[in-house]
């Protein structure tokens, strides 16, 4: 298996309670993974010391053959991991467009002094990838302004812009209505469908997880308890009982 | 949100263009300049002086669009003034460009090697570190009697190109390098402003966790903008000293530094003209309050303030640019 991500061993405490406990993972390249648990349960967690948000107390990450554990967040972006964020992480004050170009120019490292912003070929750039995610209507809109709904997508797009090996979706439908739910994520999966990229996605929805994760991770006490495709993982006992509560 | 999930056509660019600003900000140079030469004496000074210490508060501007205000430009001020004085009165070095910028370039040493620190705080903990250290050089500056203590020292007259400047003359040939040196600034501020690093810039205003998860550095944003602001604010000393003829500690004293950051609040984050703007406020109602109430112009100046932050919270540049035009370009002028 050509492994993009492996974390061997990793533990992680806040004081008494135990936010990751051994976990061993291996995911291959290609891969859509669904992390899913209760709340509390370290899913999140797991996606912060993956980005280098948080460091375990032990244990080793990897992305592909590199070691990530003590990276600083800034250099894990630059080695291909990208994530979007449960409450989306965006310049409020900016428009859409200039969003995307902060994308743009932190990725691509080439911060000129006299260069530009709006220089041809990275508005292209941002209006491509506006456009696969249906947000091209809202360009020239400051984010401030838009609806939960879009300010995710524009999250996410912006988390694509350094097209990442590895791309982690923080609960990317929380906070958006049960009808649009599936569009929004069609609309993602389709923007990424052009790309071999490797998708992490906490996720409490099962049917979402049904229909978008090939593989499905477990977590409940900080513990993997089922790592398996989406059918056999969600008819474990263990995640009837502490996650979906007999889904 | 339905609308954004319906299939929209593609968005088309918004080209942006900082050549008509630049021809305009020439053409503006050349008119005030010309225009220099009508006026009264005590006109040109004021200017002089206005656009002098608007180079400062540029700074301070520059600082602001990343999120932070530095309480202490005074600094950087002071090390441009002391170091342009120093240079005529000990190397010989008369010509009033190349002062200007010995004073930019030696503000810009000063405040380089803290950069990497201050560049780690935000809000009250920056705005106190650059009070701090400009607080500190004021009491260097008091106790040193080599630069001459709490009285300072004289300068004599600055040359321009190897030309000596006749008595008549001298006031307006500063007040067309001033005010030459600041457009040269201005542009290029705004040249910044536009560009990668000015866009980012804002991005760290808004919001500093995304920007350090898509690849960009928040605190090297910081510490660039801390030392162009100090170039700014030595550039903006050199030239004030060449205009008073003299220099003192108070250059680097917290009301001064208080002074830019009022100007600053004054004009706003989004225009560089503001700035100017602002500064020339500042010294109208500086000099005539000083005229009418000698001992209470700070009361006048505090009111004046107070009116600008309850009708124009984004400052007096917001007067001239429309809320459409800031959201396409994140900007002004």
């Amino acid at each position: 298996m050509n492994a993009v991500l492996r974390a061997t061993g990793i533990e992680k405490r806040f004081g008494a309670v135990v936010a990751a406990s051994e976990i061993n993972i291996s995911i291959a390249t290609g891969q859509r993974v669904s992390l899913i648990g209760s709340n509390g349960a370290g899913k999140t967690t797991f996606v912060n010391m993956i980005t280098g948000y948080m460091k375990p107390d032990s244990g080793q990450i990897w992305l592909a053959e590199r070691d990530i554990t003590a990276l600083s967040p800034r250099e894990i972006t630059h080695l291909g991991v990208a994530r979007s964020f449960q409450i989306p992480q965006l310049c409020a004050e900016l428009s859409v467009l200039d969003n995307m170009l902060v994308a743009t120019a932190c990725h691509d490292r080439r911060l000129s002094f006299w260069q530009s912003a709006r220089r041809a070929d990275a508005v292209a750039r941002a209006d491509e990838l506006l456009a696969r995610f249906r947000l091209g209507e809202h360009r020239d809109r400051r984010v401030a302004e838009l609806p939960g709904g879009v300010r995710k997508l524009l999250d996410i797009a912006m988390a694509l812009t350094g097209q990442p090996q590895l791309l982690l979706l923080d609960e990317p439908t929380s906070g958006v209505s049960a009808e649009e739910k599936f569009p929004m994520m069609d609309i993602v999966m389709t923007a990424l469908g052009a790309q071999a990229m490797t998708v992490m996605f906490v996720e409490h929805d099962m049917d979402i997880v049904e229909r978008y994760a090939d593989r499905v991770v477990a977590f409940y006490s900080g513990r993997i308890i089922a790592d398996d495709v989406p059918a056999v993982a969600l008819a474990a006992d263990d995640v009837r009982r502490y996650v979906t509560g007999g889904h | 949100m339905s609308s954004a999930l319906a299939a929209t056509p593609p968005p088309t660019a918004a080209p942006t263009s900082n050549a008509r600003f630049l021809l305009a900000g020439v053409v503006f140079t050349v008119l005030l300049i010309v225009a220099g030469a009508f006026m009264p004496k005590w006109l040109t000074f004021l200017l002089t002086l206005a656009a002098s210490h608007g180079l400062v508060s540029l700074g301070i501007v520059l600082l602001m669009r990343g999120g932070v205000v530095s309480f202490g430009q005074g600094l950087v001020f002071a090390a441009g003034a002391y170091a342009a004085a120093l240079v005529f009165n000990k190397l010989g070095i008369t010509d009033a460009i190349g002062m200007a910028l010995i004073g930019g370039a030696a503000a810009t040493c000063i405040a380089a090697p803290f950069a990497p620190l201050l560049s780690r705080y935000r809000g009250i903990f920056f705005a106190m570190l650059t009070l701090a250290l400009s607080m500190v050089a004021y009491g260097v500056l008091v106790k040193t009697q080599a630069l001459g203590g709490s009285d300072g020292f004289n300068m004599g007259r600055p040359t321009l190109f190897g030309q000596a400047l006749p008595d008549a003359r001298v006031g307006y040939v500063l007040y067309a390098v001033t005010i030459s040196f600041a457009a040269v600034l201005a542009l290029l501020a705004r040249v910044y402003f536009d560009s990668i690093r000015g866009l980012i810039t804002l991005a760290v205003r808004d919001n500093e966790l995304r920007v350090e998860y898509l690849g960009g550095s928040v605190r090297r944003a910081i510490g660039v903008n801390f030392v162009l602001a100090a170039f700014a604010g030595g550039a903006g000393g050199a030239l004030t000293v060449m205009s008073l003829g003299h220099i003192d500690p108070n250059f680097s004293y917290w009301t001064t530094s208080g002074e830019f950051v009022f100007v600053a609040i004054l004009a706003g984050w989004q225009s560089v003209l503001a700035v100017f703007v602002a500064s020339t406020v500042l010294e109208v109602v500086r000099s005539f309050s000083s005229l009418y109430f000698p001992n209470t112009w700070q009361l006048a100046l505090g009111l004046f303030l107070l009116f600008v932050i309850r009708f124009l919270p984004r400052g007096i540049g917001s007067l001239w640019f429309s809320r459409a035009w800031f959201r396409r370009i994140g900007g002004g002028p």
